[in-house]
């Protein structure tokens, strides 16, 4: 359980991702922010309290890992990863600038603090297995955290790693599915319904739970359970909105990737706002 | 580099899958980072012995190709040294994304084997034929491409990839080689081996053809024609410099591949000269077609890959010189 300072310090930070990934996104003026906002609390979950991380030595070898095989989330990611030290805010402003190191998707060889390239969806389920499998093979009790999008469980991929994780018994790989219900073209029920996402996968071996994705101490919490589970893997499948925690982009059906009109930016500023605002509530 | 040519070419008694499996197993009782991962080619490729001996570090990842390289990406990520093998047309068309991805964009360290290359799948037929194997390798960035021709160029280059690091794609006959080199050869990745020193035509092979060639250099010294011979084991990077020197002091080429001759040797070979010294060329390979059943005699005849095709293709382009 999370003490009542450390809550308010987790809803702080994901408020700050929040506010800064809406920023960087913002000044660019498009991209994927349906699918960033999505997994902010996650993200402060993992980065603000679990992960076993140093920003100053990020290739530290007994460090935890995060594959973020949903790539195209890298803005939140980056906004996580700088508050943390591992680069300057400012940088921020440069998303998918010339020769930026922060490119739309997840890429271990530009971003500091990225540890799998990602963005051809499925692929993070495999890189997530062989850095669960490596660090097993060399005794470090390092854990490997995945986050899949709902729509991304479409790739025969995913479940051949389901498979193959079940088999392994890799219990220190822990999976999150963002399930925002929305993939590129609309809803995952209309395009290729992905029915009961848990069952699927307690179906392959799989440990679930099934937690609220805007809940940091039910996040929090559902980690600690999965790393009671021994000799299986764990699966946390997160009930999120497309867009979370920014109402205008949630309430935009076509909110994968938003080119801002006009109306949007100054939808955003007015967000930006609010958030500052409550920033200071926390502070307080 | 130290080439000892065998005066006697004939078929080895050693199959190289297990001339394979011998040596990844010597590596990897002296470097603890070396792991193998199969799709459930594991007894096909002789690989056994290892996965006894190293249970730990072996993963047979079933029929899962694509799961196979982005594990193997994984494990290159965390300091592991990964050796992949499923069939050919497996092991690069059937998880290019992965490949290319996971491996390749990420830099990372993974040695691919694509076993039975060509007409070498003989009665597994079209589906597991690779006549493109090579051309959707050497198209990937930063990607090296190796054929050994026999089991002492294997062991020889199996143990240097040990200490290298980044993508390879090794295209890797099963059964038993022609011998070719005898032991103590060492082989220098991006080098051509030069086998004859004629002068009228180089002929550039690799892979079986190899011992096709020399046939065929057989064949037209009866003609009173000297044929030039190099074996092209690498196909990327090649070995731009020989081939420019061979094609300005024998003034015609033929290439002599068992791939389809769009992307593979042939291809590399006549970018060089296109872009650098204009040569009449010529080029034995599979003329764009699908693999069929069959013995590989067969299959070499019926797609034109013998040493009398090759002889054939030397006559015509000395035509043109």
């Amino acid at each position: 359980m999370l003490s009542q300072k450390e809550l308010n310090q987790l809803e702080r930070f994901a408020t700050e991702i929040r506010l800064e990934t809406l920023k960087e996104i913002k000044n660019l003026g498009f991209g994927h922010i349906g699918g960033a906002m999505s997994i902010v609390e996650t993200l402060a979950v993992l980065y603000g309290k679990v992960m076993k991380i140093n920003p100053k030595e990020p290739k530290w070898k007994d460090r935890d890992w995060l594959v973020v095989s949903k790539g195209h989330a890298g803005p939140s990611v980056y906004t996580a990863l700088a508050l943390k030290g591992y680069f300057p805010i400012e940088e921020l402003m440069t998303l998918n600038k010339p020769k930026t190191n922060l490119p739309s998707h997840c890429d271990r060889n530009k971003t500091i603090g990225i540890d799998m390239t990602t963005g051809s969806l499925g692929q993070g389920m495999s890189t997530a297995i062989g850095i669960a499998l490596g660090n097993r093979l060399d005794r470090r009790n390092s854990y490997t955290y995945l986050i899949l999008g709902d729509g991304e469980c479409d790739e025969g991929q995913v479940w051949e790693g389901a498979l193959f994780a079940h088999h392994h018994k890799l219990d220190h790989l822990i999976t999150f599915v963002d399930t925002n219900k929305k993939q590129l073209d609309g809803y995952t029920k209309d395009i290729n319904d992905l029915g009961d996402i848990a069952q699927k996968f307690a179906s392959f071996g799989w440990h679930t739970q099934d937690v609220n994705g805007a809940d940091v101490a039910k996040i929090y919490e559902a980690i600690e359970k999965a790393k009671e589970i021994k000799e299986q893997p764990s699966v946390i499948i997160l009930d999120t909105i497309k867009g979370q925690g920014i109402k205008f982009v949630e309430e935009t059906m076509a909110n994968h990737h938003m080119i801002f009109s006009t109306a949007e930016h100054k939808a955003a500023e007015k967000c930006i706002i609010e958030l500052e605002n409550r920033l200071k509530e926390y502070q307080v | 580099m130290t080439i000892l040519l065998t005066k006697n070419s004939v078929k080895e008694d050693v199959e190289m899958r297990n001339v394979y499996c011998q040596t990844l197993s010597e590596l990897a009782r002296e470097n603890e980072q070396i792991v193998a991962l199969d799709a459930d080619l594991m007894s096909s490729m002789g690989m056994i012995p290892f996965l006894k001996e190293f249970p730990e570090r072996t993963f047979n990842c079933g029929v899962q190709e694509a799961n196979m390289m982005g594990v193997a990406a994984g494990l290159s990520a965390t300091g592991k040294i990964p050796y992949a093998h499923t069939f050919g047309p497996f092991a690069t068309r059937r998880c290019y994304d992965q490949v290319f991805l996971s491996g390749a964009y990420t830099k990372s360290n993974i040695r691919i084997t694509g076993s039975d290359p060509g007409v070498t799948a003989a009665y597994n037929g079209g589906t597991h034929m690779p006549f493109e194997d090579i051309g959707i390798m050497r198209n990937i960035p930063e990607m090296t491409v190796l054929e050994p021709t026999d089991s002492v160029m294997l062991t020889d280059i199996i143990k240097q990839l040990a200490g290298l690091y980044g993508m390879f794609y090794v295209r890797l006959l099963r059964k038993n080689a022609i011998k070719i080199y005898e032991k103590g050869s060492t082989f220098k990745i991006g080098k051509a081996v030069k086998l004859k020193n004629g002068k009228d035509v180089t002929i550039i092979a690799n892979g079986i053809m190899v011992a096709e060639t020399l046939k065929a250099a057989h064949l037209l010294k009866e003609k009173g024609i000297s044929v030039r011979l190099l074996d092209m084991f690498t196909l990327k990077p090649i070995d731009k410099e020989t081939i420019i020197t061979c094609a300005k002091e024998t003034g015609a080429i033929v290439t002599a591949e068992n791939h389809n001759i769009i992307n593979g040797l042939g291809s590399a070979v006549a970018e060089i000269l296109a872009e650098n010294i204009p040569t009449p060329m010529e080029r034995i390979g599979v003329k764009d077609l699908f693999g069929e059943v069959g013995s590989v005699d067969y299959l070499k005849e019926r797609f034109e890959l013998t040493a009398n095709d090759i002889a054939k293709k030397v006559e015509k382009v000395l035509k043109r010189k």
